[in-house]
């Protein structure tokens, strides 16, 4: 394993309040693999969608003040777990190799940006910097039998020409994860549509229909949990779940997890370094029917 | 089906402004439909993508600037992703957007309140403070039974921070909302 997995770290502001689990144990699966992780000091929020829908100077503005933040540590690349936090950073760093676009941003800084930081997603630090086979190599608890449907929102990958990592339509890293943890990974072919966004609260009807549609076609598909990298994702499809069955009539009952805290789990990670018992369907069932049909099939081999 | 002359109330104007601000040439749509075909949202819109672009080759401002549709764009990057002639549509949703914004047209006003909110919690305390902003898009918009449902789980599971992460470069990022949209703006 490369000995050189340092980098500055962008939490994120959801990673200290709605997905706190997603944080923790992304820093466990880091520190576990080796990689060490930086905290940006005193990041601010990027903006999130609301910025850039108001404004792409002022959107652009409040990501670059954390990319000069970076720059004064003397590091090269940043990441970050979040698909919204990423696209932001990614997409001001894109506009800012434009020089004018760059000088505009900066006369709202006090610290001005250089724009020479790469933003890179935990995810993709996982595949490409530490890579499968040493990760396969850490699993202690494989995830025998759990069927998965991988499900990546729609910005991880797009556009393609900005975000610059797997394939914008069917993307694949977090599948291969996935696979490399030992759970069997559905193709799924929702796995980059649009769960309903940042809708929830101002237009809830629009989060169950799209969230639904994602729920139904994991159900019909058989999958026994929904594996997902984003807060926001994770928030519409495991603490809505019960509002879409409400509003939708159905009554699904699937377990969202973020793909860090299956890979918690089978690294044989604490669980004060999971957090499961912060995900709202309850993922045990689930998981216990793994746990039996790998005792089943043990017993069987003896 | 609405009819739309072309040489009526064409603002060439406005199609320059909309390029200049996106860097996209909105010519370069031959509407194949692309874009509305993958849209999640067209649904809930009362323009398509695709109509929102060819009105915007024939220059139909107010048509567009006082469309739901631009309001209820969760910039999901399909459109984008899918055109055939590489239009950044999203961004082009984006610019649409903040003209409506600017020219006071709000066609969806919850969407509007709740972003504020959001960037009021930014610029009070660096960081989003997202139960803060919840409460603040309540007493904006006065709508009290917003996901009071998902109280009882959040308070359990301790979901939710009850405080604010305040940062010490807080007033800093307060300068950047100050500095782009001048001391004045109250809206965030």
């Amino acid at each position: 394993m490369n000995s050189e997995l340092r980098y500055a770290y962008y939490p994120g502001c959801s990673g200290l309040s709605t997905s706190k689990d997603y944080e923790i144990s992304t820093r466990a699966v880091c520190r576990a693999l080796g990689i060490t992780l930086k905290e940006v000091p005193d990041w601010s929020c990027c903006g999130s969608t609301p910025a850039h829908t108001v404004d792409h100077v002022f959107s652009a503005a409040l990501s670059a003040r954390n990319l000069a933040l970076v720059e004064q540590e003397g590091l090269q690349t940043v990441i970050t777990p979040c698909p919204s936090c990423l696209t932001n950073l990614k997409v001001a760093a894109h506009r800012m190799c434009e020089e004018s676009f760059r000088n505009e941003v900066n006369r709202h800084l006090e610290q001005a940006c250089q724009n020479s930081i790469r933003v890179k997603s935990v995810l993709q630090v996982l595949v490409e910097d530490v890579g499968l086979q040493a990760l396969q190599d850490r699993v202690m608890k494989p995830l025998t039998g759990l069927k998965v449907a991988p499900y990546y929102g729609c910005i991880m990958n797009r556009p393609p020409d900005i975000m610059d990592f797997d394939d914008p339509e069917n993307p694949v890293a977090m599948d291969h994860i996935l696979k490399a943890l030992g759970s069997e990974v559905l193709p799924f072919p929702l796995k980059v549509e649009c769960c309903g966004a940042s809708y929830g609260v101002a237009r809830k009807d629009v989060v169950m229909h799209l969230s639904g549609k994602l729920l139904s076609l994991a159900e019909s598909l058989g999958a026994e949990a929904i594996v997902t990298a984003c807060p926001l994702c994770q928030m519409n499809l495991d603490l809505r779940q019960d509002q879409i069955n409400k509003t939708l009539g159905t009554s699904f009952r699937i377990p969202v997890f973020y793909y860090t805290q299956l890979m918690g789990l089978a690294l044989g990670l604490d669980k004060e370094d999971l957090l499961l018992d912060k995900l709202t369907i309850d993922p045990e069932p689930a998981l216990e029917k793994m746990r039996q049909a790998e005792a089943e099939a043990r017993s069987e081999e003896v | 089906m609405d009819v739309v002359k072309l040489d009526a109330g064409y603002d060439q104007a406005f199609v320059d402004a909309v390029a200049e601000e996106s860097g996209q040439d909105p010519y370069l749509c031959y509407q194949c439909g692309n874009c509305t075909a993958g849209c999640p949202y067209t649904f809930v819109y009362d323009l398509p993508v695709h109509q929102i672009m060819r009105l915007l080759q024939a220059g139909q401002k107010e048509k567009i600037l006082k469309s739901r549709s631009l309001w209820l764009c969760a910039t999901c990057e399909s459109c984008t992703t899918r055109c055939p002639n590489e239009i950044d549509v999203a961004r082009i949703m984006d610019v649409l957007r903040h003209m409506a914004r600017r020219e006071g047209h709000v066609t969806e006003k919850q969407v509007k309140q709740f972003a504020d909110s959001f960037l009021n919690s930014v610029k009070k305390h660096g960081r989003v403070f997202e139960f803060g902003t919840l409460v603040k898009y309540i007493t904006r918009s006065g709508r009290i039974w917003t996901d009071y449902d998902l109280g009882p789980k959040v308070m359990r599971k301790g979901k939710i921070a009850a405080r604010p992460h305040d940062i010490k470069g807080k007033e800093e990022v307060a300068r950047i909302f100050r500095s782009v949209f001048g001391e004045a703006n109250d809206e965030f």
